[in-house]
Parts: C-alpha cells; sequence; structure tokens
C-alpha cells in the first residue's frame, strides 16, 4: 500500500469521529485501514457522499488506490468456497505479516476414468488436518485437458466443478479451454495459461469469459509485456507463472525468477509485475525416479515457495507426506506474526469432569492448547485442564525460559479455585516440564505426577497411572 | 450542420431508402441527438432495431458516435444498447435471418506491448563472519579438511546479489549413549548404538556426513551422570575415528556443562572444534576461556529471541573476548508445525540485522533440526484424532518433516544443521547445492506436466 501512515489515511475520511466504522475515531480507524484490518468502504459517510458527489467519489477512488495492497489481489472461485490469491504487502512476514496463504489446486486429468476422477475429487474435498483448533482442508482442483479432446475436458470439467470446489482449468489450447469455459464460466476459474504462442486467443477468452488468466513465460521480459498487453486490453486479473522448472539450473533459475518478480513489485513498485505469483511442484512429476522421489521433491518445490513467495501452487500428489507438510508449512508462514498464538488462561473442564477426575496442566500455547484439549477428547478422558499463561510459549521453551514456573502454578490453582472442584490434591504435569515436580510440590503442597511428553500417549499413561496408588 | 437531425429521422431516412448496409461514411462536425422526458421507452427503439443495430456498426467507426454511444448506455444502465433483449418487433417483420445481437468488438491487439523487465538488485553494507570449523595438520590439527560457516554478503542462495562463498553444512548427531530416537530414525544407527566411533563413521561414510556432532548426554545428573573427564574420552574415539571437523556438546544441564566442555577442549586442542553450547543461564565464560585456550569455536545458544542473542553475543564478544571468528549462534530451531513461524522469523530477522550491519548479529547461524522429529506428525504411526484423514506411512513422513524444517530455516539463512535422518540429509544437501548453483542440468520440457499423464 502506497500510504505509510495514518495521517495520510486520515486526510481523506470525513473527521467526524461518527464511529459508524465500528471505531471509535476516524484516526483509529485510520490506522486500522493501514494494517487492514479495515476496509476503506466501511467508511459509510465517505461512500454515502460518493454515491451523490462526483468529487467525493474521486476522492474515494484516490483513496482506494492509496490503500489497495501492492500485489493485485485476484479472487478465484466463487462463493464460500472462493479463494483470495495475491495481495500481498512485504517481502518478509515480520515486516507487516503475510496474507492470502497459497492456494493449493490438486491435479485431476481428463484421460482419466470417471471412477478415479470421482475418487480423486472425494478425497480432496473430504481432506481433514486437525491444527492449532480447527480442521485444515484443502482449496480446490487443477483440471488439465490431457487428451486433447474439447469435449471431453468440458465434460471432466463439468463433473468436477460439480465438488464445489474453486479451480484451475489447465490446457495450452483455446479451443479446449473455450469448450470448459462454456461450461463453467460463471464458476470463476483461473485459466491456464497463456503463452506466447496462444495469448491473443486466451487474450480474447479472458475477455469474453471474464474469467483470471495466468500468463505463463520463463522469460521475464516476455512475461511482462504479456501482462502490459493483457491489461491495456482490459484484463486486470492477471497471475504470474515464470515457470517451474524441477531441477539443476532450472529449479535455481526458478527460484531467482519468483523472487525477482516479487522484489521487482514491492521494492520498485512496478505495477506491471505486482501479481500474484504461480508455482507448479507437479513439474516434480517430470524427473526420473521413484515415485517417493518424485513426491519428496514434490514437497521440497513446494516448500521453498511456500516460504519465498508463490501464491498458487498446482500439486500432483494428494498423499499425506506431500500434503501434511505443506499444509502446515502455509499455515505457519501466513501466520500473522503480530498476534501471539495463545488461548486465555485458567481451567477448562473436558468431558464434563467429577471431583475425582484428575487435574492436567498445560500452557496457553494455542498449539499446545488445542493439541492437549483435542488429544483429551478424542480418547474421552475426563478431566481438569489448568491452563498456566506462558505468553503463548510451548511446555519446552517456558519451562527453560522462565514462564512455567512453580510459583505460577500455585498462582493459577488459587485463582481458579481448582482445590475446591475435586476431591484428591494430584497435579498432572506435562512430561516435559518434568523437572519442576518437586518445586511444585513445595510450592503448592500437591502430589505431582510426570505424564507422558506427548499428550496423545494421556490415555496409555492414565491406564497406568490413574487413579493414583495411595 | 445547419440543419438538426434527429436519430429517428436519420433511421427513418434509411428506412425509407431501404439501406441495409452503410459503407463508406463520415460524418464531420457535431452530431447531436436527443431524448425527451426523463425515462427513454426502449420500445420505441423496438420498431428499428435491425437498422439501429447496423448504426451501431457504423457509429463504432466514428469517435463522436462511440461517445454518443457511451451516453446512451449511461442513459439506459446497460453496458451497451445493443446487447439488449427486444421485444420482438411488432410493426417491423422479422428479417428472414436476424442478426446476431453483439458487443461491438473490443479491437484485441495484434503485436504484444514490448515490455522489459529490469531485475532489482539488492545491496548491503554488512557481511556475516566466515567461520571456520577444524584444523588440518597446517594449522596444528589432524582433520582431512576444513568446514568453512558464514560469510554472506546477501539473504540465502541470492547469488543473483552476490554468490554465497559456502553453502550450508550438514552435521550428523552421535550420541555417547542410547539416546531416545523416533522408530524411522533409529532403524539406521542400531548397529552402531554404543560405539559413538563407530556411529561418527557409518555418518561420514555411509550417510555423506560434512561433519558429526558428538553428544555427551551420559553427563547429564540425571542420567549416568558421567564425570567429565571420563566423558571426552568418547571425544579423542571419534577424533580418531573420523577426519571431519567436529561439533561437542553437553548433556544441556547448566551447572555440569560448563565443566564438561571445558575438558572436551582440553582434549581436542588445536582440532578447532565448535562447543555446543553456551547459554546466558549457564558459566558461559568458562567455556569462553576453555574456547579460546585451546583454539576452538563457541555455539552461543538462545531461545528463540533476537534481543536476547545479540545480549549473549555481546557477552562473548565484551566481557569473554572471543574472536568474532569464534562464535557460531542456535537461535533455537521448532519443528514445522510446532513453532517453525517463530524460529524462522526470528532467524530472518537475526540474518537481515547481520546483513544491514549489526556486528552483534552477524554470525553464522545454526540449526538444531533433530528437533523436527519432535512433532508427532513425524513419529506417531498414526493420528490420534479420530477427525483426521489417516495420516499415511510414517517412514514417509518422518523424514520429510525433518526435510521441511531444515529446508525452511535454510530459506532464513542457517548455515550448519545437526540432523539425523539419513534420507533427509540427502535431500537437503542436494537443495542447497541445487540453489547454490552446483547442480547442473535440467528437465528438457519445463511445460510436459500441461499435458502428460502423470
Amino acid at each position: 500500500m502506497k500510504v505509510k501512515s495514518p495521517l495520510e489515511v486520515y486526510n481523506f475520511l470525513p473527521r467526524t469521529n461518527c464511529k459508524e466504522c465500528g471505531y471509535d475515531t476516524c484516526m483509529s480507524f485510520a490506522s486500522h485501514i493501514l494494517d487492514r484490518s479495515a476496509k476503506v468502504f466501511d467508511c459509510k459517510p465517505l461512500v454515502r457522499d460518493a454515491e451523490k458527489d462526483a468529487k467525493a467519489k474521486e476522492k474515494l477512488e484516490k483513496l482506494i488506490e492509496l490503500t489497495s495492497p501492492e500485489i493485485a489481489e485476484v479472487v478465484v472461485g466463487v462463493g464460500s468456497s472462493a479463494l483470495k490469491i495475491g495481495g500481498e504487502e512485504v517481502l518478509h512476514r515480520h515486516e507487516l505479516t503475510y496474507f492470502n496463504p497459497t492456494a493449493f489446486f490438486y491435479d485431476i486429468w481428463d484421460s482419466l476414468d470417471d471412477k478415479k476422477i470421482d475418487e480423486r475429487c472425494d478425497r480432496v474435498v473430504s481432506y481433514k488436518k486437525f491444527y492449532v483448533g480447527k480442521y485444515l482442508t484443502l482449496d480446490g482442483f487443477a483440471v488439465r485437458c490431457t487428451s486433447n479432446d474439447p469435449k471431453r475436458f468440458a465434460e471432466v470439467v463439468k463433473k468436477v466443478a460439480g465438488y464445489g470446489k474453486p479451480m484451475t482449468l489447465i490446457a495450452l489450447n483455446p479451443e479446449c479451454m473455450k469448450a470448459a469455459l462454456e461450461v463453467v464460466a460463471d464458476q470463476r476459474p483461473l485459466i491456464y495459461a497463456a503463452t506466447e504462442g496462444n495469448w491473443k486467443e486466451f487474450l480474447k477468452l479472458a475477455l469474453d469469459y471474464k474469467v483470471p488468466v495466468v500468463l505463463r513465460a520463463k522469460d521475464l521480459n516476455l512475461l511482462k509485456s504479456l501482462a502490459v498487453t493483457f491489461k491495456s486490453a482490459g484484463v486486470k486479473d492477471l497471475v504470474l507463472d515464470p515457470v517451474t522448472e524441477p531441477i539443476g539450473e532450472g529449479l535455481q533459475g526458478t527460484f531467482e525468477r519468483v523472487i525477482q518478480l516479487r522484489r521487482k513489485a514491492i521494492l520498485d513498485g512496478d505495477k506491471d509485475v505486482a501479481y500474484p505469483i504461480m508455482v507448479t511442484p507437479i513439474a516434480a512429476w517430470m524427473i526420473e525416479g521413484d515415485e517417493v522421489t518424485k513426491s519428496y521433491w514434490e514437497t521440497v518445490i513446494a516448500s521453498m515457495f511456500i516460504v519465498k513467495y508463490a501464491d498458487a501452487m498446482i500439486f500432483h500428489s494428494i498423499d499425506q507426506h506431500v500434503v501434511m507438510p505443506t499444509l502446515t508449512l502455509r499455515f505457519n508462514i501466513y501466520t500473522d506474526p503480530r498476534t501471539p498464538v495463545q488461548v486465555a488462561p485458567g481451567l477448562r473442564e473436558i468431558n464434563n469432569p467429577t471431583p475425582e477426575d484428575p487435574v492436567f496442566i498445560t500452557t496457553n500455547f494455542a498449539l499446545t492448547y488445542y493439541t492437549v484439549e483435542n488429544d483429551l477428547n478424542s480418547a474421552k478422558i475426563r478431566g481438569w485442564l489448568l491452563v498456566l499463561n506462558t505468553e503463548g510459549i510451548g511446555v519446552e521453551a517456558s519451562v527453560a525460559g522462565g514462564k512455567f514456573t512453580a510459583s505460577k502454578v500455585k498462582e493459577l490453582i488459587n485463582e481458579t479455585k481448582v482445590g475446591e472442584k475435586v476431591k484428591h490434591r494430584y497435579l498432572v504435569i506435562p512430561g516435559l516440564a518434568a523437572r519442576l515436580q518437586g518445586a511444585i510440590e513445595d510450592e503448592t503442597g500437591w502430589k505431582v505426577l510426570v505424564g507422558p511428553i506427548d499428550s496423545g500417549r494421556i490415555k496409555g499413561w492414565m491406564e497406568k497411572n490413574w487413579p493414583p496408588k495411595k | 450542420m445547419a440543419k438538426r437531425f434527429t436519430l429517428e429521422d436519420f433511421l427513418a431516412l434509411l428506412k425509407k431508402y431501404d439501406v441495409e448496409v452503410l459503407e463508406d461514411v463520415k460524418i464531420d462536425g457535431d452530431l447531436e441527438i436527443e431524448f425527451e422526458g426523463s425515462g427513454v421507452d426502449l420500445t420505441a427503439f423496438a420498431t428499428l432495431y435491425t437498422l439501429l443495430n447496423e448504426f451501431g456498426n457504423f457509429l463504432y467507426h466514428t469517435n463522436m458516435a462511440l461517445t454518443y454511444l457511451q451516453r446512451l448506455s449511461t442513459m439506459l444502465g446497460i453496458p451497451m444498447p445493443f446487447q439488449v433483449q427486444m421485444p420482438a418487433p411488432p410493426a417491423v417483420p422479422a428479417p428472414a435471418v436476424v442478426p446476431e445481437v453483439k458487443v461491438p468488438e473490443v479491437k484485441l491487439p495484434e503485436k504484444l506491448i514490448e515490455a522489459k523487465f529490469e531485475a532489482p538488485k539488492v545491496e548491503y553494507l554488512g557481511q556475516i563472519e566466515e567461520v571456520v570449523l577444524g584444523a588440518t595438520r597446517a594449522d596444528g590439527g589432524t582433520r582431512d579438511y576444513v568446514v568453512k560457516l558464514g560469510g554472506e554478503k546477501s539473504l540465502a542462495f541470492y547469488v543473483f546479489d552476490k554468490p554465497q562463498p559456502n553453502l550450508p553444512a550438514i552435521a550428523i548427531d552421535v550420541f555417547d549413549r542410547p539416546p531416545a530416537l523416533a522408530k524411522a530414525v533409529k532403524v539406521h544407527y542400531e548397529d552402531v548404538v554404543g560405539s559413538p566411533a563407530e556411529w561418527a563413521k557409518k555418518c561420514v561414510k555411509k550417510f555423506g556426513a560434512d561433519m558429526v556432532t558428538i553428544h555427551l548426554i551420559s553427563t547429564d545428573p540425571l542420567l549416568e551422570n558421567t564425570p567429565a573427564s571420563e566423558a571426552v574420552k568418547v571425544v579423542e574415539d571419534v577424533l580418531q575415528a573420523v577426519k571431519c571437523p567436529i561439533i561437542i556438546g553437553g548433556s544441556g544441564n547448566k551447572e555440569k556443562d560448563p565443566e564438561v566442555l571445558e575438558k572436551a577442549a582440553e582434549v581436542s586442542e588445536g582440532e578447532r572444534v565448535m562447543l555446543a553450547s553456551a547459554t546466558l543461564d549457564m558459566d558461559w565464560q568458562r567455556i569462553c576461556e576453555a574456547a579460546k585456550k585451546h583454539g576452538h569455536v563457541v555455539l552461543s545458544w538462545t531461545q528463540m529471541d533476537i534481543n536476547n542473542q545479540k545480549m549473549l553475543n555481546r557477552y562473548l564478544l565484551k566481557r569473554a573476548n572471543m574472536p568474532r571468528d569464534s562464535i557460531v549462534m542456535d537461535p533455537t530451531t521448532a519443528a514445522l508445525g510446532y513453532g517453525l513461524d517463530y524460529a524462522f522469523t526470528n532467524m530472518e530477522r537475526i540474518r537481515i540485522s547481520g546483513l544491514k550491519g549489526d556486528n552483534e548479529l552477524n554470525f553464522p547461524i545454526s540449526s538444531g533440526t533433530t528437533n523436527a522429529w519432535g512433532a508427532r506428525e513425524a513419529w506417531m504411526a498414526d493420528s490420534p484424532l479420530e477427525g483426521d484423514t489417516p495420516w499415511g506411512p510414517r517412514e514417509l513422513r518422518g523424514p520429510i518433516w525433518e526435510i521441511v524444517t531444515g529446508l525452511t530455516l535454510s530459506l532464513a539463512g542457517v548455515d550448519m544443521f545437526m540432523m539425523m535422518h539419513p534420507l533427509a540429509v540427502a535431500v537437503l544437501k542436494e537443495v542447497f547445492n541445487t540453489l547454490g548453483g552446483k547442480v547442473k542440468g535440467n528437465v528438457a520440457d519445463a511445460g510436459k506436466w500441461i499435458f502428460a499423464e502423470v
């Protein structure tokens, strides 16, 4: 975004502190615009004025332009499953945050038989992985035209569209692409790809069907030329693919191209290349080797570019050793570093515990907390869970760093009055906090039992250790 | 134009003469078209529909007319007037072939608009210190080679900014007693657990380690509590068994480690080992004194806090007078999914600060990547949660967890990795060599996947 201080935004606002936007002052609203937690359109007076008055409209448009993200934001798909890609502001996440997680599209190809297509689609739409309090799911499909038959491609694209996820359509043959767009253009698929060879036809398709389009070229002069040409012809929703070469000098070159594209947009403010970037880890399947080699290398390429600037990706493998690490990495890299991942400290009741049930303690680092809570729930263990304020630090680091201490445990026991809720005086501490056993016993007078290092093993631990032998 | 002439007049005129096509028409001057009343009755146009369509095509080629079309379309609240679905013209009989209702075609460019991409270049004022591990005979040691860490003037693998003098190195972990290891890791070391010297050999000869780290965990008072002087015999064995540079780790016990590392420094005199580690809450001074006396490097270890890292480095430099070429930092590694975001950003900030000229943070970075195996996704047979999609074989999940953890941190600027799984070691080496420009070759057609049945 071009503006750097809230004051620059403030000058465009009505300065009446009307609170219609939900913030107390126009200045506060301005600072939320700046960190992108509020939108210009939330200023209702500004929008109302713009409807009536041409000059006010100009002012509103100017403000929108000044506060729009450095990298264009492109929407793929429609409705609640629609994906926003791009919209980034910075090169390094600590400078602000990254906004729209890399969109993952999973491979379906039209020469596959219908049954297999359904199997793959089912797997993608039903995929779930619990992480930090919620289930991670997969974004969408990349439907490739391997048949080179417009009719078959359209048929498969229509079938896949039935699964309700955003799609990238992949065909360099404009006839095939047109056939597919005839059936699913209203789903706002991303079309892949306009190249040096077919750009005229793809430009027409993008205009006729009003869909976002990927431009593909290894030569960055050509890629930029394509972008400039498409933009001047009226296509704004562009995605740039600088061509993913999977190994050797090719991969090194890909790394350079991706980084240079993003740096050009953000450091030099070159709007002609300020679009989301597409990377295709699926290219790893063209190297020599067995399936494990290829899928590992697909994960490697994906990881490299999740960290460095890819906004959308096409994957072939739907195996867990590819999906799980990349999904987790994406979550980590796109976590907002400005807000610590914490939950409120206190006492949680798990599965309606009785006064006979155990008291556990963990930290308020969201990841630790949700892992423990889910393990207890999943194993149907009844218990009282104390959540210690370690300032969002996990068990091991908070014990080492003095944020998980006996005296803080005592305070928490007193504050939550857990002693009044149970009839025993046993506290189960995490295995990684074992060294605090004696100190907590001395400080609290409770008997301390050292639980397992991983809360996934609490069930087995309980079988041996609970109720405690007197 | 002296006489006023309305659109309707004009169309009537055309109709009167049965004009269907207008050719070579040019309009000079102003064309005024007026609509009366506030609302425009579309049905009034319906009768003129066919001709209007023709007229549209003709107007399209004149600038003034285009302006008019825009005005008209604004008034009608539609993109272009001829797109409107008209009722069947009641008065005029429908022509045999109804011309297709279409938008006047936007003129598509015939040629690409040429644009030049000028790649940006970023230069930093600072440089990361270069630290040498190991000493050959020429330098008073017995190592076959040395490993150089650091020396960067740009972000990791940004060789298009500045050449990267040293690619990251990999050290494999060796323990002086059987450690708790994930099954997928353990299987690779079962034959050598119990003999650190054999273990070290296997790491170098079979698994391609650049270095080994011998962790003296048996010195932990909560384990065997092996006395320091006895424990360091293992160090001598390892120095005999392998000729690569080595790293010596304690047990992590704050009270005992300084003594253990001091003894280790003594027995490895002249070999330029790295002592792991000095932390803020232990007697770092004692470790530094031992390192200086015997010519070693110290690993400065803090818990994911850039300010603490800076503070400890400052103590090592200013109070312990450690030479600048004898400090490596370990800002702590958290596994993928278990705080990797903190570890990554902390290291990235440290590296950028170093490159920008902060001379208390411009040291090579080390990562304890083996920590990745603490993630349950790496070692558990399957998810403990019913709702999860089954996790698949852990033999495949484990190594990739270590790879992705290491790869991510390599992009933050890590210069050396302490690892365990041989496959993870091999894959990361390939990654570093690739990004460092040491792997030649390419696939023949990078676009093959677009059409290929995989």
